[in-house]
This record gives C-alpha cells, sequence and structure tokens, in this order.
C-alpha cells in the first residue's frame, strides 16, 4: 500500500511536468494536442544521444553520481535535451500547428496532432529500433526503507522526484516574480484582454511551446531513469497526461502539476484492487469520473468556446 | 488469373467494410461535427458481439450462444449502439476537445478490456469458434468469398443510401444547423444536445456494423484488431475523401486501402531485410504524412462537401 503510494508520487510528478506544457497549449491554442506525450518520447531519446556524444567528449565525466545510476554527462545531457525538445516544440508548431491553424477549423488541430504523434512516434522506432533502451546497465539495488511492510526505493526514484519538485518550485518562482510569469498567466487567464494590455501573443505562444517542451523533456528523461525507454512512452503516457490535465483544469499550472499527482497516485493506489493488466485503463476512469462530476477540473473554469 | 481475381474479391471485400465504418465516421465528424477518437472501440463492439453471440460454444470464455447469423449481426449493432449511447451521455455536452479526449480514452480501455477479460473476450488470443453464415450451402474458397463480397456490397449500398436519405431530409439539415451556428439551432427550439446523441449513436451503430462484417469475415477477432492504428486509418480516409461527402468517404476508403496494401507489399517485395523488420514504422510514418499533408494543402479532400444552400450565391466557401 505505501510501496503503491510511494511509487504514485514519483509517477505524478512525471505527469505533472508532462501536464503544464499540455493544460497551457491546450488552453491557448484551444486544440487537444495529442502529440504533446511524443516530446516525452523526444526528450528521452535527445538525451541518449547527448549522453553519448557528451561521453565521447569528455570521458572523465562519465561516472556515476553516487549513490544514483545517473552520471555527469546525462545531467549534461539532461539540459541540452530540454533545451532541443523545446526547440522541437516550436519547429513542430511551425511547421505544422500554426499553419493547420491558419487554414481551418479546431478540430482540424486534434486531426493533425494525431497525425504528428504518429509521425514522431514511428520515426523514433525507425532512427533508434524498436527495443527498449536503458541510459545505464549499472544496475543500483534498491534502499529498503522498510521490511514489515517491505517498502523498497531506488535512489535514482528520490532523485527523480526531488529533481521534478525542484523544477516545480523554479516555475512557481517564475510565474510569481518575472514579468514573463505576469504576461503567462495574464494569457491563460484571457487572452484576448492579455493582447490588448500589450502582451505579444505570438511570442507567447513560442514561450509557452519552449517551456512545454522542456518540461516534457525532463519528464521524458526522469521516465528513462526509473524505467525502460522505449518509442512508445508517448502513447503510454498520452491518456494519463490528459487525465493530469482534465483533472487539474485546463489552463490551471496548479492545477496541472496538484493534477498529476492525483492521477499518479490514483493508478498506483488502484493496483490494489485491480488486477495489474487493467492498469492503462484507470486514467480513462478517473477522466470520465471528473468529466462527470466536474466537467471543468478542479481549478478550471468555464470558458466561453 | 484466378489468384489475381481471388485477391481483388479479398482487397474488395476489406475496403467496402471500412468504407462502410468511414460513412459511420463521416456522420459523426462530416455532417455532426462530433470527433471521434475511439473508432475501434465501437467497431470492437460490434465485432466481439457478434461472434460471441453467433459462434459456437465455448469453455474457455463467454459466449457461444449459436444464434443466427442475422441475430447475432444485430446484437453486434445493438452492443455497438448502448455503448455509443452510453458514452454519449456522459461527454455530449461537454466542448468538442473533451469529446476527442474522451473517446480515444475509450479506445484505450477498450483494448486493455478485451485484452484482459479472459472469460469474457478470450484476452490476448481473442475469439474463435464461430460459423460463418451459410458455410454449408456455398463452398469454400472464391465462390464463398466472392457471396460474402457480395453481401458486404449490399450492406455499403444500403448504408450509403439510408445515409443519404438521412442526411439529405429533415435530421440532416438539423445536423447541419447545429454545427454551423448551434446558438441559432437552440433559438429554433432544436435540443443540439439530443440530436448530436442521436447521430452519435447512428453513427456508431454503422461503425459496429463494419466491425460485425469483419469479425464475420475473418470469422475471428483479437486485440490486434482494436489497435488505435486503424482508428488511425479510418480517419485518414475520411480527410483525404473528404468530410461531409459520402461518396467521397468510400473513394477515401478504397484509395487509402489501396495505397496501405500496396505499401505493405513493395515493402516487403522490394526492401532489404533488415528494413523489412520496420514495414509498419515506415507505413505509419507515410499514413502520418498523408493525413498532416491534407490538413495543410487540402483541407477539404479529394472530393468537397457541396454545401446544400437553399438561396443560391449565399456562400462563397
Amino acid at each position: 500500500m505505501i510501496q503503491h503510494l510511494l511509487d504514485g508520487i514519483l509517477v505524478g510528478a512525471i505527469l505533472s511536468l508532462g501536464a503544464i506544457g499540455l493544460t497551457l497549449t491546450m488552453h491557448m491554442l484551444r486544440f487537444a494536442n495529442f502529440s504533446h506525450a511524443e516530446l516525452l518520447s523526444i526528450g528521452a531519446y535527445a538525451a541518449l544521444v547527448f549522453d553519448a556524444l557528451f561521453s565521447a567528449l569528455l570521458p572523465a565525466l562519465q561516472t556515476a553520481i553516487p549513490p544514483l545510476s545517473l552520471t555527469w554527462t546525462l545531467s549534461l545531457a539532461t539540459v541540452a535535451s530540454m533545451a532541443l525538445t523545446g526547440l522541437s516544440a516550436i519547429a513542430i508548431d511551425r511547421l505544422i500547428f500554426k499553419r493547420v491553424r491558419e487554414k481551418g477549423g479546431e478540430l482540424s488541430m486534434v486531426f493533425a496532432s494525431f497525425g504528428v504523434a504518429m509521425v514522431i512516434r514511428n520515426l523514433i522506432g525507425l532512427g533508434f529500433g524498436l527495443n527498449t533502451q536503458l541510459y545505464s546497465d549499472d544496475i543500483v539495488f534498491a534502499t529498503v526503507l522498510s521490511r514489515d511492510p517491505l517498502i523498497l526505493v531506488k535512489p535514482d526514484q528520490v532523485f527523480t522526484l526531488v529533481a521534478a519538485l525542484a523544477i516545480m518550485v523554479v516555475l512557481h518562482l517564475v510565474l510569481s516574480r518575472t514579468t514573463f510569469g505576469y504576461s503567462l498567466r495574464a494569457v491563460a487567464e484571457n487572452p484576448v484582454l492579455a493582447q490588448v494590455s500589450g502582451i505579444n501573443l505570438q511570442r507567447m505562444v513560442a514561450l509557452i511551446w519552449i517551456l512545454g517542451g522542456t518540461l516534457a523533456a525532463a519528464a521524458g528523461v526522469f521516465y528513462g531513469l526509473t524505467n525502460q525507454i522505449t518509442p512508445v512512452i508517448g502513447r503510454d503516457l498520452v491518456l494519463p497526461i490528459f487525465a493530469a490535465t482534465i483533472v487539474g483544469g485546463i489552463g490551471s499550472i496548479y492545477g496541472a502539476v496538484l493534477g498529476g499527482f492525483l492521477v499518479g497516485i490514483a493508478a498506483n493506489l488502484a493496483l490494489v484492487v485491480l488486477p495489474s493488466g487493467y492498469s492503462p485503463s484507470v486514467p480513462f476512469l478517473i477522466l470520465v469520473a471528473v468529466l462527470v462530476l466536474r466537467p471543468h477540473g478542479l481549478f478550471g473554469e468555464a470558458r466561453a468556446t | 488469373m484466378i489468384g489475381l481475381v481471388s485477391y481483388l474479391v479479398f482487397f474488395a471485400t476489406i475496403a467496402s467494410i471500412l468504407a462502410i465504418a468511414v460513412l459511420g465516421l463521416n456522420l459523426h465528424w462530416g455532417n455532426t461535427g462530433l470527433f471521434n477518437g475511439g473508432v475501434v472501440a465501437f467497431f470492437g463492439a460490434g465485432g466481439y458481439a457478434t461472434l460471441i453471440l453467433g459462434g459456437t460454444p465455448q469453455a474457455a470464455h463467454l459466449g457461444g450462444f449459436g444464434l443466427p447469423y442475422g441475430l447475432a449481426l444485430l446484437g453486434g449493432l445493438v452492443i455497438a449502439g448502448l455503448l455509443a449511447w452510453l458514452v454519449g451521455l456522459l461527454t455530449i455536452r461537454l466542448r468538442h476537445d473533451y469529446l476527442a479526449i474522451a473517446t480515444f480514452g475509450v479506445a484505450v480501455a477498450f483494448e486493455n478490456l478485451v485484452r484482459n477479460a479472459q472469460r469474457l473476450a478470450g484476452g490476448a488470443s481473442g475469439l474463435r469458434g464461430f460459423e460463418r453464415p451459410l458455410a454449408d450451402t456455398i463452398p469454400p474458397g472464391l465462390a464463398y468469398n466472392a457471396a460474402f463480397f457480395a453481401f458486404v456490397l449490399a450492406a455499403l449500398i444500403a448504408t450509403y443510401l439510408g445515409l443519404e436519405r438521412l442526411i439529405r431530409g429533415p435530421f440532416g439539415r438539423l445536423l447541419r444547423a447545429i454545427r454551423e451556428d448551434e446558438t441559432a439551432a437552440r433559438a429554433l427550439g432544436k435540443s443540439p444536445d439530443r440530436i448530436r446523441l442521436t447521430a452519435f449513436v447512428i453513427g456508431s451503430v454503422i461503425l459496429g456494423l463494419a466491425g460485425a462484417l469483419y469479425a464475420t469475415f475473418y470469422a475471428f477477432i483479437s486485440p490486434q484488431d482494436v489497435l488505435p492504428i486503424l482508428t488511425f486509418q479510418i480517419w485518414a480516409m475520411l480527410i483525404v475523401g473528404g468530410a461531409g461527402n459520402n461518396r467521397g468517404a468510400i473513394a477515401g476508403a478504397f484509395l487509402i486501402w489501396g495505397a496501405w496494401t500496396a505499401s505493405g507489399w513493395a515493402l516487403s517485395r522490394f526492401a532489404p531485410i533488415e528494413v523489412q523488420l520496420y514495414t509498419g514504422s515506415i507505413q505509419f510514418v507515410l499514413i502520418g504524412c498523408v493525413i498532416v499533408g491534407m490538413l495543410l494543402w487540402r483541407p477539404q479532400g479529394l472530393f468537397p462537401e457541396r454545401l446544400v444552400v437553399s438561396q443560391s450565391g449565399q456562400t462563397d466557401r
């Protein structure tokens, strides 16, 4: 039970990072972006490539930071991957979403996002193979926190959680202390009014894609550290991330964080009563429950269509 | 020669079955503006229910009620419709992208359910033990396949004519009125939610019909048949054909299914062996590009919807 709770918090942190970007783009651009979870895959694989690159350039840094399996090179690679994924998110918007947006209706965007997801996922499969990969082949033993009940925690898991929380704290500070944060929240509240008060909407869209891509990349690497890296990370996480976004209410950043933890914990606690084969259905059940009970999420408000 | 004819019959049967599904989706998306992200759930519900109701008795899982084919097929349609009604009741009043996410979730949960529920749906190994209709009167092989093709073609034509009638009639005008301007429709005393729900259920019953025919043709259905890629293929057919136009929808189904099988054949024939492992991935990339490309350069499809206007020269779309 407590083990499930811990696992849930961990997955929840990853979902939260994914959901922040999704909630902002969904709110700003008014479409359900089915390709957002693919940004996590791009991030995870970009870190893999950068890790190999940095290891070749700076072999001295290729040592693990004890007690983690995380190496110094992978930490650097993660930062590089966050930057690259943020840029990819803008590039995808410029190349595809922006043009579809100018052409047609809102629902064309949903179709387009499905197409983009399909292309990204399978290009990754073509480029890196369909097999699972790992950042490190070292086996890191889990630390036994308690024997009765048995609770195991890997140092990597603790690190992942701390790092995710740190990112969220930084984000909170940015949102509450900087001009960019004020503009972002203004745009999230009311894009039209924000534009009237002199905020450049086009630039905000670009910044939100960067933010979303950066956070998604971090989530992708953290997911890869605690699970395995496969081309179908996006497929497996798209529904939980949507559930987190909807639980939190579309457009609410803090809601997305809380929604991520709620979905992660609920999905893992459900394993106490449900056979594990059914776990992919749990986010769906949460989603339907929220849509029926509180259609605008826990923190969202009804918005004009 | 016989080989080619058999193959063409086989190809046309599958393409026609998918065309029926595209017609169902066209009622959702083309005519009503409902985004159904879970096409396979309704397709699968029809297929699974038909095999459970019409199959021979099974020890390992539910089903094998051995009902006459007509009844089993009807049961498949009813189950698909019931699923749509349930999903629609919960989500139809929500904004459209919520519906997209919710129906996508339905499809994920459906696949997850049939893959795990051994007692209900045979689990990962799927459902077998189904007597194909009239199997003892028509000799197996080409004769049977030709007869089944005729049956599927009749179903396709009936679906097409039925939908054309529905869309040209008052119900179709209502659908378009709601799609274009919900507030105006409401002001005229219509209930958009109820009309939408009706259209959602009718379209899903048609998707169920396609699934039932598909399962009948193979006398087998498994979780592999309800993967998200099928939803995606059916969308591609509608987008390429032109949403809102039933004839375009049928043409799109044949075009995309032709391109899909041709690309699969070409890859297996000409690509080096190590590339063939990735045939699926290459095909998925191609179909993804077709969808995105159509949306970018020809969003109205190859055969655009002809807008019905009561006074000429009123629209310049």
